[in-house]
């Protein structure tokens, strides 16, 4: 592993707060993950790429991007994993780099419609931007 | 009984009726509701990141407006909910977070999530109670048939929520029988809508929305009821289907008389 990898993989695990040393790769969360069929990684997959240090293609793929937190792979882990947090942690290391951002403010007006939800907008923003 | 009130963002613009009827009903309950003073908007999702304290604030400052009134929280927003409960939970059991998050905030006295924060349905069954909501019903919703949409923010992680059992809830199907009408259990009522999806990959949106809405059909319910602005966006924007769904504070103030 690039000596690079190795610290970025540590500060995943610093920032997510979970342990995927934890995971028995029983693939329940996966399973039950409503963002499955658009995700190139699947939630036990990250925490194997995490866990064996192979953060480097999950870095590269927008499959953190597609997670909705439903809380549905932390909830139903039968080893207390927390999938969602892992997740979020490779997000927010995409994001946080320069230039990271997933939407820009000029992406939204064609997005709109009078019923759109202004939650809808802040947990975008929340998701996608730092 | 009086409680601080947190409408939230969408309550105000989007999400009227949640907020009109809940105001209404609670009066009607003889439960009073003052809404918290210069309330900030929660973020929409929880920072899950154990590095992230700036987003966490603007929650704390409205639990801590709460406790300085010495008042139970209610919200009634599913995401509101969630995002003030969490952070709430981690300012009572997350040394680091509460440490930064004081230092920041400087408050009179630092805040320890000391402020009780409960759902309006969790008023309607522990403070009303079901038994005694039904007796106030002037005109029940007999002949309905009600799909409770839990969604996902108000049961899970269950373990901080405890809001009900995440996996077979039961609130919103009694509040169903408390107005009168008759409740369908369907299997996707407590999975996802699509959520911010709509705005990134809107065809994710449309799938998980008309799931929800086609288990629902297939048990034979009539309408859904719901306690979140953007599951009931999804549900009657993205969602492929005519099924009806309403906040279920309307139908309460329905069946109370005062809609």
């Amino acid at each position: 592993m690039a000596e690079n990898y190795k610290e970025i993989t540590s500060e995943i695990l610093r920032i997510s707060g979970a342990n995927p040393t934890k995971c028995m790769q029983c693939g329940k969360c996966s399973g039950t993950c409503p963002a499955y069929s658009a995700m190139e990684y699947h939630p036990h997959q990250f925490a194997y790429l995490i866990r064996s240090g192979n953060v480097e293609e999950l870095l590269k793929s927008d499959a953190s991007l597609y997670c909705l937190s439903c809380f549905a792979c932390s909830e139903r882990c039968p080893r207390g994993v927390q999938p969602a947090k892992l997740i979020e942690a490779v997000r927010l290391q995409i994001l946080r780099e320069q230039d990271g951002d997933a939407i820009k403010p000029e992406d939204i007006p064609c997005l709109l419609d009078e019923n759109l939800p202004q939650q809808a907008l802040v947990s975008a923003f929340r998701k996608y931007r730092k | 009984m009086t409680y601080s009130y947190y409408p939230g963002c969408t309550l105000k613009t989007k999400a009227k009726d949640l907020d009109r009827y809940a105001r209404a009903s609670a009066a009607a309950l003889g439960i009073e509701l003052e809404e918290i003073e210069e309330w900030q908007c929660c973020g929409g999702v929880y920072p899950q990141a154990q590095d992230e304290i700036a987003t966490k604030l603007s929650s704390i400052r409205t639990l801590n407006a709460a406790k300085e009134k010495g008042q139970d929280l209610i919200t009634v927003c599913s995401g509101c909910h969630h995002v003030l409960k969490r952070v709430n939970h981690d300012m009572q059991t997350n040394d680091d977070i509460r440490t930064r998050a004081n230092n920041y905030l400087e408050l009179d006295v630092p805040y320890y999530g000391e402020t009780h924060i409960i759902h309006y349905l969790e008023m309607l069954r522990d403070v009303v109670g079901f038994d005694e909501l039904k007796k106030k019903v002037v005109n029940p919703l007999k002949g309905k048939k009600i799909g409770a949409y839990y969604g996902c923010m108000l049961l899970r992680p269950n373990e901080e929520m405890a809001f009900d059992d995440p996996e077979n809830p039961v609130i919103m199907e009694n509040f169903i029988k408390a107005i009168g009408a008759t409740p369908v259990i369907y299997p996707f009522r407590n999975e996802c809508c699509g959520a911010y999806m709509t705005l990134k990959k809107k065809e994710l949106a449309e799938e998980k929305s008309t799931k929800v809405l086609k288990s629902a059909e297939g048990k034979g319910a009539d309408m859904l009821i719901t306690a979140c602005p953007l599951c009931l966006y999804n549900l009657t924007t993205n969602g492929k289907s005519e099924l009806p769904v309403l906040y279920f504070t309307e139908l309460l103030a329905e069946a109370l008389g005062v809609k």
